[in-house]
Formats: structure tokens, C-alpha cells, sequence
């Protein structure tokens, strides 16, 4: 079949057939873009921490009437009360091992410091995430430690929660130590965290995230640095790591044991936002809640727009069917099979839609180089444009398909008639 | 003749009930999508305080020593001998200090456990200068500010939380190890966005929501808040060894200390201008500042550089509008073929002497109920479109809601969205050529 009466046909309808072009060429580019920020926020809602977050749990409190922590002596308090809550939780059936830590990632509050490779460095050499807790920190975290040692309780100190920290040894994540030692030989050697302390790399942990997952610390997400000092205040977290299978049980037991050791403090219990119990997927769940959010609104819009495209071709083709009755009637007299005439609207359909995805296509990767210079977003793969246009084609000829069966069932005694 | 039209746009519409149906979803479907978002977007964008936030002004300098590195001077907040400096020299119609700080807070006998909430530290002319609204009491005066008076006032909710709602002016509060006197409590007060807190949100680069939290609980005089609440100030920007004492920043190399302005003419405006440039070259001169820069924006313009609406909502008021221009293309489409397809009709209406005005009119008409209706669908979609959104748990979310001026756009841009996609199908319907079409018939 030659195309050229289908080009002709078209010409006739040229509005028409503009309109439908560009609303195949907007569906395709924003889709496109739609389905590439829906990849993305997946990628980022599913992104290990570093952490074994199956049985882990956080309990947050406050402690009524406790020393402000200004002073060596009431820091000693605060430090033998958080000890006293830690060894309450180890002591528990359900509970594997507990730490006390001043953050943990996703909770999005961090204490974060430049780090140096010389002493009084004036401008550092990258950022990182301190957390602080004793020597079980890996085990319960769950963390991999890829080289050197663990901490042992002999490392661990203890300091209030505003004093200056001088550690003389870290363990620090991969990603971090590979940024200060390009060479992989960061083992042994001397970093500043506190300006002009010098602090030993003792071991190296696979990974650990920071704590904030805001797109400010998306550059620096794995430069973590583990302390060995207890941060005493007027209030503490504590990462408790159940046994397995007794998550529920342990998140239950684990208030109302801290609560019967010592009643003086606040644990605000229950399912509610006020509740400061919560296992690491309730607290991953919240974490990245706007940008679940933002994929299921892109997921939305996409469904709908390829649905109103879908439905806009069905509409126009119908219509054209209807205009040329006649003329398909004609076609039938001289001749032509049914066949024929359903070619001669899928062809038509493929025409339009492909000077639809070919104008689509310019303006998926156009938009996208705009929402890289507006929204700081990254380079959409090519991918993304094929298995658009290839979607595309395909939800043409779909659409297309049952007008142009009505087409080719035109008898040709329609020919005859009212002319 | 409109009751004409509306009558014979009706029968065609029934006529092919499938066809309308998919051009009225296609409009209530981009109209509740653009509409949701535009909401959203007024409701964040929205003026603080309207009517006055031309005569509010941010002014900054830079107090940052010339070996530091700064990216952005001048930085969202200075030290405290530059803001009282610049506070102490009266030279506004009114002028408050900002500090925040996390404070125990309790009622004295109260038998509850104290609460961690966030306190502003200030001076008077913040609640007149803000249009702070009060319940009971008033503000404190500029005689118990300069005489470090433990005074505070209270926000409605606190209120509610210690006093059950009952006025509790005269009664004593308990922050940190403090007793305050209860002098003000505030009405229910939610400024959108947190206006004079812009300064503590400088990482956020557009990606923070914290702008559309609620205000802080308690307000206290700035001098007796930095005594009352000692070593609890936050030393988020320092340089040097920092602060000699933790969270006492007195003194300290730290910024820390915003400052609201409030100018009410032109010439005052660029008379503060050069006090400020004066007072940057003077601390320069006297080695005290490395960089002599300043910058004073007004309220609006400040808020839009700090980029206080959030991304995710500009990038989805953007998709949205896209999203309305494919069912405007897809709408018009539909239009086109329908109106050519009653060529027949429209040649016999034209040669009975209808002019190509009249057409043209019948075929808007009937555009233009499609529209209305897709406006009625469009409302629906855009009320669940907001239940969705106050579904989601962002600080704005108890915010959002549709009101009068929105419900009004809501229909004009349904039937604005409807007369464009019906203007092109009806102008060339009303170009059909009478003779021809008789022909054929």
C-alpha cells in the first residue's frame, strides 16, 4: 500500500491532525520525565542505610529532673543514668543487644562536622556525620566492618552533650575513607575531626548513612564517622536490636521496663506521630513519605494521561471513520478488503504518532535538561525515551484499533447510497 | 437566542453521550490537577501580612572574618554586637531582634512533665510590628525589656496545653530554672509562611518545609531570654574556637541574630540603606568586619530568596499545567471533529441566513457548557485533590484548603480552558461555506 492517499486524506485535516501530534508529543514528554522521577524516588525510598533495619527498633526519652549537664559532676549523672537504661534493655528476653547513640540515620537530626588531614586545616577537606555510642554500636547496627577493629569498652569515654570531643580513634565508612585516601590506604592513618586533634582510623565500616536525608547532605550521604564516646544529656535515644521474630514484643516491653527501673522521665508510647517508639521501617516509612508521595502523584498523572491520549485518538478516529463512510464505502466497491481498509487507518494512526514521539522525544529530553538547570534533577537515560515512544505506538494503534474495525465492516453498498 | 443555543448545544451533546463524556472528564480531569496544585501553591506563596509587608525589611551584613569560607555572604543571620548595634540605634519606625532556642518549659504545680518547646527571643515592637494578634494581656514594655524583666508571652496553644484556654495572664511558667510572669497570651496565630524564621532554614535550598510550622510557643524580651535560657542557643555558624562557653554566644564569633525592620516611606527606606552601608564601612575601618557588604531585602523579596516554597510543589504546579495543555489539545480536537462533522447542518443554518456570527456564537456556546460542566467535575476532583494533600503529613498540610477567590478560578479557568479549546473548531465551523455543503446533500 503506497502512502500517499493516506497523506493526502491527512492534509485535509491538517488542525486535526496537528493537535493530536502535539498531544501525543506533550504525553510523551512528560511521561517520559514523570516515569524518570518516579525511578528516581524509588531509588532514594529504597536505598540502604547500612544498617540491618529488620528488628531494629528506637526508643526516644526525656528525663524528668535531670542535672543540665554544665558540669563535670552532673554530666557523671546523666552518664550513669543512660548506662543504668542501657543495661535495663540488654536485660530483656526479646531484646539481642541495645546502645545508646545521639542519632541514627533518617531521623534527619545530625551533628556534623569538616573533617581535616592537617592540623588547623582553614578550609576542610569534606564533611561527615558524627555518631557517638560505645563499643556495641557495630554489632547492633549491624554494620560491616570491612577492615581494622572494632572499638573495645576500654576506648569508649564519655563526655556531656555540648563539651568538645577529642577522640584519639574512629572508625569511619568506606565511602569516606576512600574521599580522604584515594589510594584504599586509609587504615592507621590521622584525621582531624575537632580541628587540631589528631584521630586515628581504626577500622572501616561498609557503609552508614548520615542522618539526614534532606537533598543538602545528598553529597556527602556515606561520610559517616563512629566515636567512641557516650554524649550525656537530658534526654536519649536508644537502637535496640530484637531477637528475631520478637520485634512487637520487644517494642511493647522495652517502655515499661525503663519505666519501672525509673519512673522519672518521659516516653511518649502509642501508634500516633507523639510516639517515640518506632521500628526502622515505621521510621523509614516517614522519612521518605514526600517523596512517596511525589512517585504515586507521578504514577497518577501518567495512568491518567495515557488514558485521555488513548481516549483522544479513539474520539478523532471515530469521527474520521464517520466523515467517510462513503468514501470507504467507494473504496469497497472497487475492491478493496476489509483488511485494506483497517491497514489504511492503523497506517494513518502510525503516521500521526510518529511525528508525534519523534517531536516527543525532542521535548522529553528539552524538559529534562530544564528540570536539571530548575529542579538540580539528573540526566534522564535515553532508555526512558524509547520505552516511552515504543509505549506510545503502541496505545496509538490500541486506540486506533477499534474505530478502524467499525471502518473496514462499512459495506459497500454505503457507496451507493445519498449520493 | 442564548436560551437558543443552550438548548440546541444540549441536544448535541446527548447526541453522542460518549463523546461528551470524555471531553468533560478531559477538562475536570486538568482543571482538578492545575487546581489543586495553584491552591496549594497560593496558599504558601501567600503574603504574611498583607498591606504591610512592603514596609518590612531584612537587613544583613557581613560579619564573617576574610579567611572563612562563604559561598553566600552575606550570611541569613549576624552577630550580637552588629544586631544590637544596629538595633540599639533606633534608626527604624520599629525594629525587633530574632533569636530561637529550644526551652524546658512547665507551669509551676502543674502535674505534668515538662515540655521541650521552642522559644523566640525578641523585643517589644515584634508583636505591633507583626500584627500579632492577643487574647489577653499585651506585650511586655521597653521598660521591663531594658530592665531584664522574667516576663512572657504565651502562644494559644500553650495555653490550652497548661491553662486550659483560661486567661493566665499574672501566672508564673516555669522555663528551664527560671519562674516568668505570664504577661500576653496570643490568639490562635498561624503566619504563612513563618515569615521572620526565614533565617534558620538556609540549608534548605528550596527542599525545606520547615517555613510552614507553626510560630513558637514562647516569647520572651530578648536580654532576659539569653539570661533565662543560658547555654541552650544554637552555634550553628561559627569560626575560630566558637564560643568559650557551649550555647552561651554572648560575645562569641557566631552568627546567630536576625533583625526585622519596619520603614514606612521611600525615604526612610534609603535612609536605613545607608545607615547600614555606613555602619558596614565603619566596622570595616575598624578591622572588625573583612567585607564591607550588606543587604536589605523587603519581606517578599526575601522570602522568594530563600526559596521558601518548597521544589516538589513548583514541580508539580508545573506538571499540572502541562498536564491541563494536553486535555486543552485533546478537548479542541474533539471539538474540531465534531463541529466539522455537523457541516451539513451548519451549511443549511447558514443559507437559511444564520450569519457566520451567529455559528460561530452556537459553537462557542456549546464549548462553553462543556466547560461549565467540566468546571462542576473539575471542583469535585480539586476538593479531593486537597484531601489528599492534607492527607500527606507535611507541616503545611492542616493549611490547605480552597477558598473563595480559588473556588472563583476554579470555574473561570474551566470555562476560560473551554472558550479557547471551543475558538478554533468554532471559527472554522463558521467558515463552512454554505453552497457546498448544500451540494452534497
Amino acid at each position: 500500500m503506497t502512502l500517499h492517499p493516506i497523506l493526502a486524506a491527512l492534509k485535509k485535516h491538517k488542525a486535526g491532525v496537528t493537535l493530536i501530534t502535539l498531544q501525543i508529543a506533550l504525553t510523551l514528554a512528560i511521561v517520559c520525565n514523570a516515569v524518570f522521577i518516579i525511578g528516581q524516588r524509588i531509588d532514594r525510598i529504597n536505598r540502604p542505610t547500612g544498617m540491618d533495619e529488620h528488628n531494629l527498633f528506637l526508643i526516644v526519652q526525656l528525663w524528668v529532673g535531670a542535672p543540665t549537664g554544665d558540669d563535670a559532676a552532673s554530666v557523671d549523672k546523666l552518664d550513669s543514668l543512660q548506662r543504668s537504661d542501657v543495661a535495663t534493655l540488654r536485660n530483656l528476653p526479646d531484646v539481642e543487644s541495645a546502645i545508646a547513640i545521639n542519632t541514627t540515620p533518617l531521623i534527619n537530626s545530625t551533628w556534623n562536622n569538616g573533617i581535616g588531614l592537617k592540623p588547623d586545616q582553614r578550609d576542610s577537606t569534606d564533611q561527615a556525620a558524627m555518631y557517638f555510642g560505645d563499643e556495641q554500636m557495630i554489632p547492633t547496627l549491624g554494620l560491616k566492618l570491612v577492615a581494622g577493629r572494632n572499638f573495645t569498652a576500654s576506648d569508649v569515654t564519655h563526655m556531656g552533650f555540648q563539651g568538645h570531643m577529642k577522640p584519639p580513634i574512629v572508625i569511619v565508612t568506606r565511602a569516606l575513607a576512600d574521599k580522604l585516601f584515594p589510594k584504599g590506604d586509609a587504615l592507621g592513618k590521622t584525621i582531624y575531626v575537632d580541628r587540631n586533634t589528631p584521630s586515628r582510623i581504626i577500622g572501616i565500616v561498609a557503609r552508614l548513612q548520615v542522618p539526614s536525608v534532606e537533598s543538602w547532605a545528598n553529597s556527602w550521604a556515606w561520610n559517616s564517622v563512629l566515636v567512641p564516646t557516650r554524649l550525656d544529656a537530658n534526654y536519649s535515644r536508644y537502637v535496640v536490636r530484637a531477637k528475631p521474630g520478637r520485634l512487637d514484643a520487644a517494642m511493647r516491653e522495652a517502655p515499661k521496663a525503663l519505666y519501672a527501673a525509673n519512673p522519672m522521665r518521659v516516653i511518649r508510647t502509642g501508634s500516633n506521630d507523639d510516639s517515640s517508639v518506632h521500628s526502622f521501617a515505621e521510621i523509614r516509612a516517614h522519612a521518605y513519605r514526600a517523596d512517596r508521595g511525589m512517585a504515586i502523584l507521578m504514577g497518577v498523572i501518567c495512568v491518567i494521561l495515557l488514558c485521555v491520549t488513548g481516549a483522544g485518538i479513539v474520539g478523532l478516529t471515530s469521527f474520521w471513520v464517520g466523515q467517510r463512510r462513503k468514501q470507504i464505502g467507494i473504496r469497497r466497491a472497487l475492491g478493496a478488503t476489509r483488511r485494506d481498509i483497517l491497514r489504511y487507518f492503523q497506517t494513518e494512526n502510525l503516521l500521526i504518532a510518529g511525528a508525534g514521539v519523534v517531536l516527543g522525544a525532542i521535548l522529553a529530553v528539552g524538559l529534562n535538561l530544564w528540570l536539571m538547570q530548575q529542579f538540580q534533577m539528573d540526566r534522564m537515560s535515553l532508555l526512558y525515551v524509547l520505552v516511552g515512544v515504543i509505549v506510545l505506538l503502541g496505545l496509538g494503534q490500541g486506540a486506533v484499533f477499534a474505530p478502524a474495525l467499525r471502518a473496514s465492516r462499512v459495506s459497500p453498498v454505503e457507496a451507493t447510497r445519498s449520493v | 437566542m442564548f436560551a437558543y443555543y443552550l438548548d440546541l448545544a444540549l441536544r448535541s451533546l446527548k447526541r453522542n453521550k460518549l463523546l461528551t463524556v470524555l471531553m468533560v472528564l478531559a477538562i475536570a480531569i486538568g482543571i482538578g490537577a492545575s487546581m489543586t496544585t495553584l491552591t496549594v501553591m497560593h496558599i504558601l506563596s501567600g503574603d504574611p501580612l498583607p498591606g504591610k509587608s512592603a514596609h518590612i525589611f531584612y537587613p544583613q551584613v557581613d560579619p564573617t572574618p576574610a579567611d572563612w569560607y562563604n559561598p553566600r555572604h552575606p550570611l541569613e543571620v549576624m552577630d550580637d554586637r552588629s544586631a544590637l548595634d544596629l538595633w540599639g540605634a533606633h534608626r527604624a519606625d520599629r525594629q525587633a531582634l530574632i533569636v530561637q532556642s529550644p526551652v524546658k518549659v512547665s507551669a509551676p504545680g502543674a502535674d505534668r512533665p515538662p515540655l521541650m518547646l521552642t522559644m523566640l527571643s525578641t523585643t517589644s515592637d515584634f508583636f505591633p510590628m507583626f500584627e500579632v494578634p492577643f487574647e489577653y494581656g499585651a506585650p511586655w514594655t521597653p521598660s521591663e525589656e531594658t530592665g531584664h524583666a522574667r516576663v512572657a508571652v504565651i502562644s494559644s496553644d500553650l495555653n490550652d496545653k497548661l491553662f486550659g484556654g483560661k486567661n493566665s495572664v499574672g501566672k508564673m511558667l516555669r522555663l528551664k530554672d527560671s519562674d516568668v510572669r505570664i504577661v500576653g497570651v496570643l490568639k490562635p496565630w498561624r503566619p504563612t509562611p513563618l515569615f521572620y524564621d526565614a533565617e534558620g532554614g538556609f540549608t534548605g535550598n528550596g527542599y525545606d518545609t520547615s517555613y510552614y510550622a507553626k510560630p513558637e510557643d514562647v516569647f520572651m524580651p530578648f536580654q532576659s531570654a539569653l539570661e533565662v535560657n543560658d547555654g541552650n542557643f544554637f552555634q550553628m555558624t561559627c569560626w575560630g574556637n566558637g564560643p568559650s562557653v557551649p550555647g552561651h554566644l554572648q560575645g562569641s564569633p557566631c552568627l546567630w541574630v536576625g533583625l526585622w525592620v519596619e520603614l514606612d516611606s521611600p525615604a526612610k527606606v534609603a535612609g536605613y540603606r545607608a545607615f547600614l552601608k555606613h555602619y558596614a564601612e565603619q566596622q570595616k575601618t575598624l578591622g572588625r568586619f573583612a567585607n564591607a557588604d550588606t543587604r536589605m531585602l523587603d519581606l517578599m523579596r526575601w522570602l522568594d530568596h530563600q526559596q521558601v516554597i518548597p521544589k516538589d510543589v513548583r514541580l508539580q504546579t508545573w506538571l499540572a499545567f502541562a498536564f491541563l495543555a494536553i486535555c486543552l489539545f485533546n478537548t479542541v480536537g474533539l471539538l474540531l471533529a465534531k463541529f466539522l462533522r455537523r457541516a451539513g447542518e451548519i451549511g443549511v443554518r447558514r443559507a437559511l441566513g444564520a450569519s457566520r456570527r451567529a455559528v460561530f456564537a452556537q459553537c462557542l456556546t456549546e464549548a462553553g457548557l462543556i466547560g461549565f460542566i467540566g468546571g462542576v467535575g473539575g471542583w469535585l476532583l480539586t476538593m479531593v485533590g486537597l484531601w489528599l494533600v492534607r492527607r500527606q503529613q507535611t507541616p503545611y498540610s492542616d493549611l490547605v484548603h480552597m477558598d473563595a477567590p480559588m473556588f472563583f478560578v476554579t470555574f473561570v479557568l474551566a470555562v476560560a480552558v473551554s472558550l479557547l479549546a471551543g475558538a478554533l473548531p468554532a471559527l472554522r465551523a463558521s467558515r463552512i461555506a454554505p453552497a457546498l455543503q448544500l451540494k452534497t446533500l
